[in-house]
């Protein structure tokens, strides 16, 4: 019957099942920020600076505080003790000074910065009396532009906060021995998650328990937590977080914004529950954009193609203060250039640089989106250039699977970037196989010839994820027979719950719907790390089977002195545990393993209470699965306008928990990544006035422009840091659009090289349409 | 503060005696002064429709529409779709086809899908795809919206025809 525990053991890993977390949000059930209240409380209207950079002289609250029913407006004066935002992730030495407060003082450096907070009975009132407040900002000359030479932040202060700097081998000498040096000034636009759900925080303080709550957490709620009430001058343990649903992360939702403190305060202060929710228009200039920067790089070739060095001067637009986020982008870009190329000898520098917009975080395959465009951008030059096919150029420089683990010289989020596994020819090979490459070649040549413009390009990219060092999970199963899984991850909208649950009902023998997964709560588990970076199925998926195979043993010990049996013949099938060598027997249930191990029963025999156990696993490692998109591109001649005809989405995640998930993950991405490619952006005027302030003028992409994504998923390379080999799979739908819709517009156009920037939005095509026709 | 007027809401069949301001909202005073959250709200200017709810059968974006002027009309909200526990046919394909991410669009789809298929059973893939792209979801990139729409249309097509 070994063949029968095999199979229970696996029906649940691999599969596409359907969500646990679905019938909440499909009745109308859900509980996002904006869903939550309390009796008494107080509405947060934040009054915003509306100019891009100047010296704020005095504001005037007057008017406001004479409307019944406003309770207090609050300027910087009254939290001057609160210091300012502190860095989570990719801290250096010598930004502190850059850090964002809860309200400007003296000085406002983008329109939207928080100058001061309305607190109200009501939430239109509120509104009603932030538009009463009036604000006297002396005008100063806004910067703009991070490829410029840097400006004035504060006197002796430079706008350019920081240069990362990531390098390895023999820069120079690999420029002299070239045969070809080719160089570029490649951009990417400033644009962003925008998750369909705005911010919100509603904080209360229960002074009978003296617990500070934050409700409306999301991704990094243990962080978060910490920093409160470090913040607050408070204790930890006083301070509890709450992640309901959350609508969309995206890198840009969870961090602590000025607003997160400002409820807390304001809940501890005035001593009434203090609601506040982000508008749009809010959103749109004040939550983290991303991505903006340029890349002066030049490479190195051999007559062969073979690459023999990058060069690259990164100028990263971060917008007017340092979040939480501190040099993350600009790094992760500098590190994960080199992708699935060999590259002997590199250099990056990276011009951390504050301009007067709305600051910036991470987004979905953060610095990579962005870097897999000048890289790939840069192969597609180097082929034109050697008049190599673009497909073969890369061919030439990928990374064989025999040379892995492959250690990159360069570290980033304080890891070394060592490439676990992988077979990146293999997927070229597949995705080239899946689109039927040389046929689509010959139809879009023929497609060409009666007058269309039609193209195809192909992009490589490397991403990373999870990302540790730990992740806890607790399990413990309750007298029903129902399992409880905790860990200090949060949901994002992904499916945690339903992966984790998967990973347990494996590992411990058991239906997955018997399964809840708490998480995104700091007062059930002490430690977490949240969702981020692709992290949560790899860390928290192996605690969880660490943690489930604990209780399995535990449950197997039990049941093996209650069924008078011996263990090794035992095994959990469906939350019964049977003997595996006999088709029918009896069994005893978790449930009954769970009442036996009851404090006061007398089966316990001296074990510690309860059915459960803790699950750690730590890893200082990130891995790295890779892929492969292919995007087939039609230019309207009229009007500029990209039709993407058809995409192609390979991708390497070691192990698929839940296929039809990773799909969806997939898909999703790759949407957002023809968003940022095509359409979506931040532009401001040349005072720094936003322009891109509702969904009319900040356009993302619906149905229309979605194109039928085609989705390979392999597991050719399993992770070797994990025993399942999974990799993460949150970022790779995103990752190569830029790259892979520019080459198949260069293809379209006729015109290698042509595409420099992101977004290719139909105005710039026109432009570059018309430069082409005059040269 | 503006004068409150006496309007009572028909949703989902229940009635709700409520007291607004004339500019109130019909999302706020469906969420707020109703209580049925399952409705959201993703810009308040009429792009995304998150806040899509059938009135009189019509899928309309409660946040540009005040609140009374819904009064004396039909008001269908996501919380009027499942009969108890059991998901309706559409509720049900959003699930099997994963349909859904985040969940915040996901009433508002559900709804306008609702509201069409009701007037249109008929209506082609095309149209479908016309309809469906007024309302944003920053999760699926649509495709698995797309294939559970379909999958109702098609089944309430072979209804008919049996």
């Amino acid at each position: 019957m070994a063949s029968a525990s095999v199979k229970s053991k696996t029906k649940h890993v691999g599969q596409s099942l359907t969500r646990l977390e679905d019938r909440p949000l499909l009745t109308g059930r859900g509980r996002f920020a904006a869903d939550i209240s309390f009796p008494q409380q107080l509405h947060m209207r934040i009054v915003r600076s509306n100019f891009a950079h100047g010296k704020l002289r005095g504001i005037d609250a007057t008017e406001a505080l004479a409307l019944p029913g406003v309770y207090t407006v609050w300027t910087a004066p009254d939290v001057a003790d609160i210091p300012p935002i502190d860095f989570r992730l990719s801290r250096i030495e010598g930004l502190e000074a850059y850090r964002q407060r809860l309200f400007a003082d003296g000085t406002v450096r983008y329109v939207g910065e928080p100058v001061a907070a309305v607190f109200a009975e009501d939430p239109y009132l509120a509104e009603d009396a932030a538009e009463l407040v009036t604000l006297d900002i002396e005008e100063l000359p806004a910067v703009l532009h991070a490829e410029e030479p840097p400006g004035e932040f504060e006197p002796g202060r430079s706008t350019e906060t920081a240069i990362v700097r990531k390098g390895y081998g023999e820069l120079d000498a690999a420029f002299q021995a070239a045969h070809l040096i080719v160089e570029e000034t490649l951009s990417v636009g400033r644009h962003s998650g925008v998750p369909l759900e705005t911010r919100g925080a509603i904080a209360r303080y229960d002074g009978a328990r003296d617990v500070l709550e934050l409700h409306g957490a999301a991704k990094v709620p243990h962080w978060n937590r910490d920093q409160i009430a470090r913040m607050l001058g408070r204790s930890p343990s006083s301070v509890h977080l709450y992640e309901g649903h959350v609508g969309g992360g995206f890198g840009i939702r969870g961090e602590i914004y000025p607003e997160d403190v400002l409820v807390c305060v304001a809940a501890l202060r005035l001593q009434r529950p203090i609601k506040w929710i982000e508008d749009r228009r809010e959103h749109l200039i004040a939550a983290n954009h991303s991505r903006q920067q340029q890349h002066r790089v030049r490479a190195a070739v051999d007559r062969e193609g073979r690459v023999l060095a990058i060069d690259d001067q990164i100028f990263y637009d971060q917008g007017a203060y340092m979040r939480t986020h501190a040099v993350t982008v600009p790094d992760l870009a500098a590190a994960m250039l080199p992708g699935p190329y060999r590259i002997p000898a590199y250099r990056a520098h990276a011009h951390v640089r504050l301009t007067n917009k709305t600051p910036c975080g991470t987004y979905r395959a953060p610095g990579r989106f962005e870097s897999t465009f000048v890289r790939e951008r840069l192969m597609d030059a180097i082929a034109a250039k050697l008049d190599l096919d673009p497909v073969e150029l890369r061919r030439r420089n990928l990374i064989a699977s025999h040379e892995m683990p492959y250690a990159r010289k360069l570290d980033t989020l304080g890891t070394e970037i060592v490439l676990d596994s992988g077979d990146y020819a293999g997927l070229l090979d597949k995705a080239l196989a899946a689109v039927a490459w040389p046929k689509l070649r010959q139809t879009l040549a023929a497609r060409k010839t009666a007058g269309e413009l039609v193209g195809a390009g192909v992009a490589l990219f490397v991403e990373k994820s999870g990302l540790g060092p730990f992740d806890q999970v607790k399990i413990a199963v309750d007298t029903a027979g129902y399992v409880e899984v905790i860990s200090g991850s949060a949901s994002v909208g992904q499916g945690i719950e339903t992966v984790i649950a998967q990973i347990c009902a494996d590992a411990l023998g058991i239906d997955y719907h018997k399964i809840r997964v708490t998480h995104g709560r700091t007062d059930r588990i002490e430690y977490g790390l949240g969702a981020f970076a692709s992290r949560v199925t790899v860390m928290t998926g192996e605690a969880t089977r660490i943690a489930a195979s604990a209780v399995r043993a535990k449950a197997i010990e039990v049941a093996s002195e209650l069924l008078q049996t011996p263990a090794e013949l035992l095994d959990v099938i469906d939350g019964e545990v049977t003997r595996s060598d006999a088709a029918a027997g009896p069994s005893v249930s978790l449930a009954d393993i769970a009442r036996a191990l009851g404090p006061g029963s007398p089966l316990r025999h001296g074990r510690p209470p309860g059915l459960s156990a803790e699950g750690w696993f730590h890893s200082n490692h990130m891995n790295y699965p890779y892929g492969v998109h292919v995007a087939v591109a039609r230019i309207d001649r009229d009007t500029g306008a990209v039709a993407i005809e058809r995409y192609l989405v390979a991708y390497d995640v070691g192990k698929a928990v839940n296929p039809m998930l990773i799909e969806g993950q997939i898909v999703g991405g790759c949407a957002q990544g023809i968003g940022g490619t095509l359409l979506e952006e931040f532009l401001y005027d040349e005072r720094g006035e936003p322009l891109s302030v509702t969904f009319a003028d900040y356009l993302m992409p619906t149905v229309r422009e979605m194109p039928p994504v085609d989705v390979l998923i392999c597991e050719d390379a399993p992770s070797p840091l994990n025993p399942m080999g999974l990799k993460g799979a949150g970022e790779g739908g995103a990752n190569a659009v830029g790259a892979a819709v520019a080459a198949a517009i260069d293809d379209a156009l006729g015109a290698k090289g042509a595409v420099t920037e992101l977004p290719i939005t139909p105005q710039r095509l026109k432009r570059l349409m018309q430069k082409i026709r005059k040269s | 503060m503006s004068k409150r007027n006496e309007i009572t809401l028909t949703i989902n069949g229940r009635r709700h005696a409520i007291r607004v301001e004339p500019r109130r909202t019909l999302v706020d005073a469906i969420r707020e002064d109703c209580g049925q959250t399952g409705t959201h709200i993703g810009c308040e200017h009429g792009v995304c429709g998150a806040c899509t709810v059938l009135v009189d059968g019509a899928p309309v974006r409660s946040c540009l529409m005040f609140a009374v002027q819904a009064e004396g009309k039909e008001i269908r909200t996501v919380e009027g779709l499942a009969k108890g526990d059991e998901l309706n046919t559409l509720q049900r394909a959003f699930m099997d086809n994963h349909g859904l991410q985040c969940g915040f669009c996901t009433p508002g789809f559900l709804m306008l899908i609702t509201g069409v298929l009701e007037r249109e059973p008929d209506i082609s893939d095309e149209e479908l795809i016309d309809v469906l792209s007024s309302n944003l979801c920053r999760c699926t990139g649509y495709q698995n919206i797309v294939k559970a729409a379909r999958a109702v249309a098609g089944e309430m097509r072979q209804q008919r025809t049996a």
